[in-house]
């Protein structure tokens, strides 16, 4: 790690978990970090047969530990009024098992942490919505957050300004799924379905969705509302809400974003330059093959000259969402 | 139980200068509102079509006495927002509402207001914001009935508000999909939002209504109405209810939350009255009851 450092800042690859044997995938694939999170309302991904059991999460870090990976774990919806004992014992549960940080989004959470657990590293979730420096320095300043995760609507000059003004880690997403709102301030699930990311730790939940065939089209519906038609000639995606097609005005099309995935790996160096010290591969629900082809070549990829990368990240885009891909924000055109 | 007031919101839309200060100097003279927010809130792009108006209005809102509190950017990306946001946080004169966390920075435990779009879902970060000077909070407009009242019981010793009328913020972006509806980006968008002064509606592709865009911010197709809901809420320990602008007659919409607050009008007239008021818009109350924003439920205290 320490000659890693000196070559560039960048050093981390920080993937996330399926399950038990992905999350072991992807350490053997060499990630620096995984990140996962407890089977409850606790974590943003809280999607059936996900997650981990208080005794696997127990295991996985072992085996982490044991292959020379950090184990980062995700406890960042929102308390529910009333219950946040369920995130309180999650924080104690985690740090008790040897997580090497906790993510966290409720500032309510972090003022626990910081009170009871002083010892435990702390991160900021995306879903807090630290957008700019001043922001981020106010929860280091208030909690002692060693990191944050920085939203994915940020340029790479804007990243590289807030690199220089605050005096924590940086981490970006570079490849996986894209949101297009800003993370942890969306209740377009919740107005459609009941069910938000803050709260119920699901987006677009598959509860809520249908399919149903009409003459030649296949729909796609969200609780209840049409997200898309697709003709004999297209696939049918998930309807998640923001990547639908709709109506505005004389348009028709996808009102929000293309149903792509992120892609910014090709700008490893500029990140690097703008001081990321931690790239996050963004993967719910995928497979292991995944995670390990995924982790394997974003790892190879960081250290290889710019023609090899190249090389490497290719073999990359068949893996895609719907086999096209954005450097979202990371560009000002894409605004 | 204490009395319950009423805030106006800040106007999200771009309306123009002129209808944007006709409006406040309206609300000033006739709305039963003790407290109005006033200023941009959703682009830095709009603050220069705001700024000649501002003194004025707020001075008639004042010489009014009604309590005038600035509101502040959602999302703060740009160094113009950053410098923009910290010289109103700066300013002692009037209290800001805050929507965005860097304000905390700037505010230094100073008194403010916290807006609907800080993320503040249990009593443990009520507690926290009242901590840092928070007086009021205005909690999320997703937030069941159940969250609030655990929130009030944990006696955070702020007021607490409710998001009462108005489309719902539902979400914020950096891209602008106003804009690109219209072929624009947003660095060059000529202010096409400002032809929407009430949202633009977004559509199934069966042509059912859900959306409404408001430059980057989306907002719900309905009108989220609390009035069978507002005895609940006081008794829970609510103390202010929020009325969002829309393109309508707010005055009016004031003048019927008042009533049912003081007991004058029934709830179910008043209904009636918010649906001549804001026509085509459907109503909607389902976040408070745990269901989809977009759904109506009819409660039985309403009858």
């Amino acid at each position: 790690m320490a000659r890693c450092c000196s070559r560039s800042r960048v050093h981390g690859a920080d993937l996330p978990r399926r399950n038990p044997s992905a999350f072991r995938a992807a350490v053997d694939a060499g990630a620096d970090a995984v990140y996962c999170g407890f089977r409850d309302e606790t974590n943003a991904r809280n999607f059936p047969g996900l997650n981990f059991s208080r005794e696997e999460l127990g295991e996985a870090i072992a085996y982490a530990h044991c292959h020379g990976s950090k184990v980062l774990v995700a406890l960042n919806t929102f308390m529910r009024a009333g219950a946040e004992e369920i995130w309180y014992e999650g924080a104690r549960e985690a740090s008790r098992l040897g997580a090497d940080a906790l993510i966290l989004a409720d500032m309510g959470l972090m003022a626990y942490v910081t009170e009871n657990l002083p010892e435990q590293r702390l991160h900021v979730s995306v879903q807090a919505s630290a957008s700019n420096a001043d922001a981020i320095s106010f929860l280091v300043d208030a909690f002692g957050a060693k990191r944050v995760v920085l939203p994915r609507t940020l340029t790479i000059d804007d990243i590289a300004r807030i690199s220089k003004a605050v005096t924590c880690e940086i981490e970006v997403f570079v490849f996986g799924g894209l949101c297009v709102m800003a993370e942890g301030r969306c209740a377009l699930s919740s107005y459609a379905t009941g069910k938000s990311p803050n709260m119920n730790g699901v987006c677009s939940p598959a509860s809520h969705v249908r399919y149903r065939r009409e003459d030649n089209e296949m729909v796609s519906e969200l609780g209840g509302y049409t997200i898309n038609r697709f003709g004999n000639d297209e696939p049918a995606g998930y309807p998640t809400l923001c990547k639908g097609r709709f109506d505005i005005g004389e348009a028709c099309g996808y009102a929000f974003e293309d149903p792509v995935s992120l892609d910014v790996m090709s700008e490893i160096d500029a990140l690097r330059a703008a001081g990321v010290s931690a790239l996050k591969i963004e993967g719910r629900q995928r497979g292991k093959a995944y995670v390990a082809e995924v982790v394997s070549t974003l790892k190879a990829a960081l250290d290889a000259d710019p023609e090899r990368r190249a090389v490497l990240l290719s073999r990359l885009r068949g893996l895609s969402e719907g086999q096209k891909t954005t450097s979202g924000a990371y560009e000002k055109k894409w605004r | 139980m204490t009395s319950t007031e009423l805030t106006l919101g800040p106007v999200y839309y771009l309306w123009d200068g002129p209808k944007w200060r006709d409006f406040y100097f309206r609300i000033a003279d006739e709305a039963p509102v003790s407290r109005v927010i006033v200023g941009e809130t959703v682009c830095s792009k709009r603050q220069h079509l705001v700024d000649p108006y501002m003194d004025a209005v707020t001075e008639r809102l004042e010489a009014a006495g009604k309590e005038v509190v600035v509101s502040t950017y959602a999302l703060v990306t740009l160094m113009r927002e950053t410098k923009k946001l910290r010289a109103l946080a700066a300013n002692g004169d009037r209290l800001v509402e805050v929507n965005d966390l860097s304000a905390f920075m700037y505010l230094d435990s100073r008194p403010h207001t916290v807006g609907p779009l800080v993320n503040v879902y249990n009593a443990a970060t009520a507690r926290l914001l009242k901590t840092r000077g928070a007086t009021t909070l205005c909690l999320p407009p997703e937030l069941p009935m159940s969250s609030i009242t655990a929130i009030a019981v944990g006696d955070p010793g702020v007021e607490l508000e409710i998001f009462a009328f108005g489309r719902v913020p539902l979400a914020i972006s950096a891209r602008c999909a106003h804009a690109r509806s219209k072929n624009k980006i947003k660095d060059n968008c000529q202010f096409v939002c400002a032809e929407d002064p009430d949202g633009l509606d977004v559509r199934t592709l069966d042509r059912q209504p859900f959306l409404s865009l408001n430059g980057v911010q989306t907002m719900s197709h309905t009108c989220q109405a609390l009035l069978g809901e507002l005895d609940a809420l006081r008794s829970a320990g609510v103390s202010r209810f929020r009325l969002s602008p829309q393109n309508c007659d707010m005055v009016a919409v004031a003048e019927v939350y008042r009533a049912v607050l003081d007991g004058s009008l029934d709830v179910e007239t008043g209904k009636a009255r918010l649906t001549a008021i804001y026509p085509d818009v459907p109503l909607s109350n389902g976040f408070l009851y745990g269901k989809e924003g977009a759904a109506f439920v009819e409660h039985a205290a309403d009858s």
